[in-house]
């Protein structure tokens, strides 16, 4: 329980603290931290369940952007403002680093497959973020065409 | 419209669009700020190419086309949020060409980054933060802190004095290394992986990233591939500062 509160409480402060550094907007701190942190949770449950990273990168990424979305049509900003703080500590930083950290001790093959699986989970967050975008906008859609119909009925 | 308007619109359309492309913004979101801009001063048929280093816009007609050079790029996602509040004021009507392209040379010339010690605290806790969230000991706490505060103020401070991005970054990064070496030396850290990995994450390109890939998704090849290069440099020139530090 403990561990999920600091997992909870350190990913907001990490994510409100890249909205510092990008320069959010000052409203806008609270929410950029509220996004990472949901993105995160989804992610660190799945992972410590045993779930492949690229999964969980995936499903964090989606969580993310979808949050983003609701949150930028809810605050008429830009999304971007929104998900990217919450993207980043999804990157794998952590696989990047191990890789580099081989190639410098000159140990290629075992920098191989790390940077494979970097670029897969990369690739998982990049799927992630274009997913939730097709989602928000077909939903968009059928809300748009409903109130639509309804005017038409009630006109 | 005389042509005198149009040249206004224009320029207008152009400043809009470099103030985002210098702020962060993703390539469709500028190229549709300015059609968008353009289309509620009642021109209708807009042709854009946008990259990250240069924007081209052509209006109907006669008219020439017209390009603007970007040179810098920073992370300012305040000013990409201050021109979409101007483009929607636009479009609802609210504003003139005059009065909008007065108060996007306002915006412009405005300072709107938060204070460097503030950039800094969050660079810190930011460091702190990820190591705890990498399953760090929470002795590393502070050490993270220190580390990731000391490497972002470094990246500030080179970045000012050099103008060279890489070179500032493959700098920080090497502070950030030797001073987490140091600390695990002297027996004040525990973990030097995770110190460094906490450490390192205000430098990493996640909004490069990001947008890159959004950018190749919708079909913006051009300005995705040059961003998608552009982040690699960097997190090369990380890598390549921490690097040192093992050698």
């Amino acid at each position: 329980m403990l561990y999920i509160l600091s997992q909870l409480g350190f990913s907001f402060i990490a994510a409100a603290g890249f909205g510092v550094l990008f320069n959010a907007p000052r409203r806008a701190l609270i929410h950029c931290g509220t996004v990472g942190m949901i993105g995160w949770i989804f992610y660190i449950v799945l992972a410590d369940a045993g779930v492949d990273p690229v999964v969980a990168s995936f499903v964090g990424a989606f969580m993310v952007a979808l949050v983003g979305h609701i949150m930028a049509k809810r605050f008429r900003m830009p999304m971007i403002i929104f998900s990217v703080a919450g993207i980043i500590p999804l990157v794998p930083g952590g696989l990047a680093y191990n890789t580099m950290r081989q190639i410098a001790e000159n140990d290629y093959l075992a920098a191989i497959p790390l940077a494979a699986k970097a670029f897969m989970i990369s690739g998982a967050i990049a799927m992630g973020l274009v997913f939730a975008e097709v989602i928000m906008q077909v939903v968009m859609n059928i809300i748009k065409r409903a109130t639509n119909n309804v005017k038409r009925e009630v006109s | 419209m005389t042509e005198r308007e149009t040249e206004k619109i224009l320029e207008v359309c152009l400043l809009a669009g470099r103030i985002m492309m210098e702020g962060g913004a993703e390539t469709y979101r500028v190229e549709d700020t300015m059609t968008r801009i353009a289309a509620s001063y009642g021109i209708t048929e807009t042709h854009s190419f946008v990259t990250p280093t240069g924007i081209i816009v052509s209006l109907q007609g006669d008219n020439p086309t017209r390009l603007v050079r970007i040179n810098s790029r920073t992370t300012d996602l305040e000013k990409v949020a201050q021109v979409n509040q101007i483009s929607r004021k636009i479009a609802a009507g609210q504003l003139n060409v005059q009065a909008a392209h007065q108060s996007l040379i306002k915006l412009e010339e405005s300072h709107l980054l938060f204070p460097i010690s503030y950039q800094i605290l969050a660079a810190a806790f930011v460091s702190g933060s990820f190591l705890i969230m990498f399953k760090g000991v929470w002795t590393d706490f502070l050490p993270a802190m220190i580390a990731g505060g000391l490497g972002y103020s470094g990246l500030l401070l080179i970045q000012h004095y050099t103008r060279v991005k890489f070179f500032a970054e493959f700098f920080a990064s090497l502070i950030i290394g030797l001073v987490s070496l140091a600390m695990v030396t002297f027996g004040f850290g525990l973990e030097l992986d995770k110190i460094i990995i906490g450490s390192v994450m205000p430098l990493v390109p996640g909004l490069l990233i990001t947008n890159a890939v959004r950018d190749l998704m919708v079909g913006h090849f051009v300005s995705g591939l040059s961003k998608g290069a552009e982040a690699l440099f960097t997190a090369f020139a990380i890598g390549a500062g921490v690097a040192v530090v093992f050698l």
